[in-house]
């Protein structure tokens, strides 16, 4: 196990520096740049400015030099748009509010989704169930963005509960919108995945069995079905974790956070290609991790998956 | 004394498209330490009839009539009730012991959790426990083997941990459904020569479900053929075998194939079995009989007593069938003998057509990983 995870980590470097080089010729073959505005330049300035971010280099070189400060010195160089902020900045000031508020909606996510499968899977075919599904599928089909107008006009308008936006790492009333409108349908998917894999679960011989024993049912399930039902479940989690806690852009934008979210797309609009960089190693590098983490976690829980 | 009485027990599936009478009518008699052969072809109600007896029925299933055990009616009694006298009462060994161990446990933790449970011990005496009942079903270094994952066994194996996890409260009666089924021949012979021992070790009763009447020949007192749900002829193992009274009974008899004999021909019942969601009219049998007459597909015969401790359902008079009985069946002259004792060899999955074939399990039973 532990050979396997060294193995998976010395693959996943070669991994990130393939996409750190497909990221940025992609991003520079796309046509025009970060100096393109609606109001052109006077060519000296601009020369001047490509000039000081190296833009004149050749695209070889400009890797290099990018790989360079990024692998040997952690630095993810200026923002284009912002020249007074580095990119390591934009990501320390906007990375902590994702995490928080994607890492809360995620452990929502999580707890409501799988309680709903589990409860819905043991009542199956009850009004437990209908209702279950039918709040799964209510879930599903508000977008975050119908979702988030709604919370602010009916919690911050009509009852005037919550602040209508903003960030505050202090006070909690600021967190509840955002994890409200991004757990919703991250849990309906999360429900239904958790209901029919545990349907399969404890329809199969060995919870038989384990009924068979005389054990109680809430015992046969904690015990010996919420293990192998976890399965499916878990292996959707990684990815779902990693787009919860990089954030959101409606989310970022309907409660104005200040999260990464809204950064990475305005840096790909504004063409800001040291922020987009930034963003893609930032979320890239965690896909890997936690798809490893899903891996040990499968080989934890089924004795037959040894690496 | 009657330990397990069956009275006009039956069993309804409630599908979308109809109601499957899975178990119709069934009475039965299970004595303390004797041992019950079910035999029939696959979808005949056996497997639904024990799950029934312990309460394991699916969701949709519908049970009817009387299981008395001990005394107790237990059939669709409250869980609670059940609770206490499933694996400490009764208990049961699945078909496939690749399916019905839980994979993502330890052996161990599977094993003491039953004696936790009924027993009150502790986890460490209830390990102790669980591995001197391995060692009594023959597991070679079970102490070190009861920390391993059951995809660690062979089949074989698995199907002695699971024997000795349904010992482990020394219940008074085993269900054993279809215990050989998924095992190799060699294989199943050590496993029904074990059963045997343990039997009369721990002095229990035991029903045996199978669709092998060589295994049934080899190890019960009586036998009950079942086919569409319904016994259709039951009473003690020798003349059954000698001389069966029911056509069915005869096609499975002559289904057998015989190695030891010139003609290689194999014999199967002709036509397939009932499909019960909407069984033929009358007896379930009646396509497929050689004696079928008149009223046959109007009027199911019922179960009814024509000599001593025998009974058959058929409108075909007792004498005609045993006139017209080939001369073919297995060995007779010891039918309770060690199954290992009986020549043959098992084709069940080979004949098609719904045949139920199989003799007594060939090959020497040598004790040790198998």
């Amino acid at each position: 196990m532990f050979a396997f995870v060294l193995r998976r980590l010395a693959v996943a470097i070669p991994t990130l520096l393939l996409l750190i080089v497909f990221s940025f010729v992609l991003m520079h073959l796309a046509p025009g740049g970060p100096f393109t505005g609606e109001r052109a330049l006077p060519p000296q300035v601009l020369a001047n400015l490509e000039a000081q971010y190296g833009l004149n280099d050749p695209l070889w070189l400009q890797i290099w030099n990018y790989l360079v400060s990024v692998v040997v010195h952690f630095d993810f160089g200026p923002s284009f748009v912002y020249p007074d902020r580095t990119v390591n900045q934009l990501i320390a000031n906007g990375f902590p509010v994702t995490l928080t508020y994607g890492g809360l909606s995620f452990l929502a996510a999580v707890i409501f989704g799988v309680s709903l499968g589990v409860v819905a899977a043991i009542w199956h075919n009850s009004w437990v169930d209908y209702l279950a599904v039918g709040i799964s599928i209510g879930a599903q089909v508000l977008p975050n963005f119908v979702m988030a107008p709604l919370l602010v006009l009916v919690f911050t308008l009509w009852y005037r509960l919550l602040p209508g936006g903003g960030w505050s790492f202090s006070d909690p009333s600021f967190w509840v919108m955002p994890v409200i409108a991004l757990a919703t349908s991250y849990m309906a998917s999360i429900a239904r995945i958790t209901r029919s894999s545990m349907l399969e679960v404890l329809g199969s011989n060995h919870i038989r069995t384990a009924r068979a024993k005389g054990m109680p049912e809430h015992r046969v399930i904690i015990r010996h079905a919420l293990k192998p039902a976890m399965l499916p479940v878990i292996s959707y989690l990684g990815p779902v974790f990693v787009s919860m806690i990089t954030g959101s852009v409606v989310i970022d934008i309907y409660f104005s956070t200040g999260g990464i979210g809204k950064a990475f797309v305005d840096s790909a609009l504004n063409r800001d290609y040291a922020v987009m960089m930034g963003v893609t190693i930032l979320v890239g590098a965690l896909t890997i991790l936690f798809n490893l983490l899903v891996d040990v976690l499968y080989a934890w829980i089924d004795p037959k998956i040894r690496y | 004394m009657a330990l397990l009485t069956l009275t006009d027990l039956s069993v309804r599936f409630a599908t979308n498209d109809a109601e499957v009478r899975a178990v119709t009518d069934v009475n039965l008699t299970v004595n303390a330490g004797d041992t019950l052969g079910i035999v029939g072809e696959s979808g005949s109600g056996k497997s639904q009839l024990s799950f029934a007896i312990m309460g394991l029925l699916a969701r949709n299933g519908r049970a009817s009539g009387s299981v008395m055990f001990d005394g107790q009616q237990i059939l669709n009694a409250p869980v609670k009730v059940l609770n206490r006298i499933r694996a400490e009462q009764i208990a049961m060994i699945f078909q496939d012991p690749m399916t019905s161990l839980n994979p993502y446990m330890r052996v161990a933790d599977q094993m003491a959790e039953v004696l936790t449970l009924h027993k009150g011990m502790g986890k460490r005496e209830a390990v102790a426990e669980s591995v001197r009942m391995l060692d009594a079903v023959k597991i070679p270094d079970a102490k070190s083997r009861i920390r391993l994952y059951p995809h660690e066994f062979s089949g074989g194996m698995r199907q002695r941990v699971m024997i000795a996890m349904a010992l482990l409260c020394r219940p008074k009666l085993l269900i054993a459904d279809e215990p050989t089924t998924a095992l190799d021949v060699t294989v199943q012979a050590q496993i029904m020569a074990l059963l045997s021992d343990l039997q009369r070790d721990f002095g229990m009763a035991m029903i045996l479900i199978t669709h092998d009447l060589g295994v049934v020949a080899g190890s019960c007192e009586r036998v009950a053929v079942m086919y569409g749900g319904r016994i259709r002829e039951t009473g003690p193992v020798r003349p059954i075998f000698a001389e069966a009274t029911h056509p069915y009974t005869q096609g499975l008899l002559d289904a057998i194939p015989r190695v030891d004999q010139e003609d290689e021909e194999l014999r199967a019942i002709p036509g397939q079995p009932p499909n019960m969601s909407n069984p033929p009219p009358g007896c379930a049998f009646q396509p497929r009989c050689p004696y079928a007459r008149e009223g046959c597909d109007s009027i199911d015969p019922p179960l009814e007593i024509f000599a001593p401790d025998r009974a058959r359902a058929c409108h075909a008079p007792v004498a005609e069938v045993l006139a017209r009985r080939t001369t073919r069946h297995p060995d007779t002259d010891q039918p309770a003998a060690h199954p290992a004792a009986h020549p043959g060899a098992v084709a069940d999955s080979a004949i098609p057509r719904g045949a139920v074939a199989g003799a007594g399990a060939a090959g020497t039973p040598t004790e040790g990983q198998p």
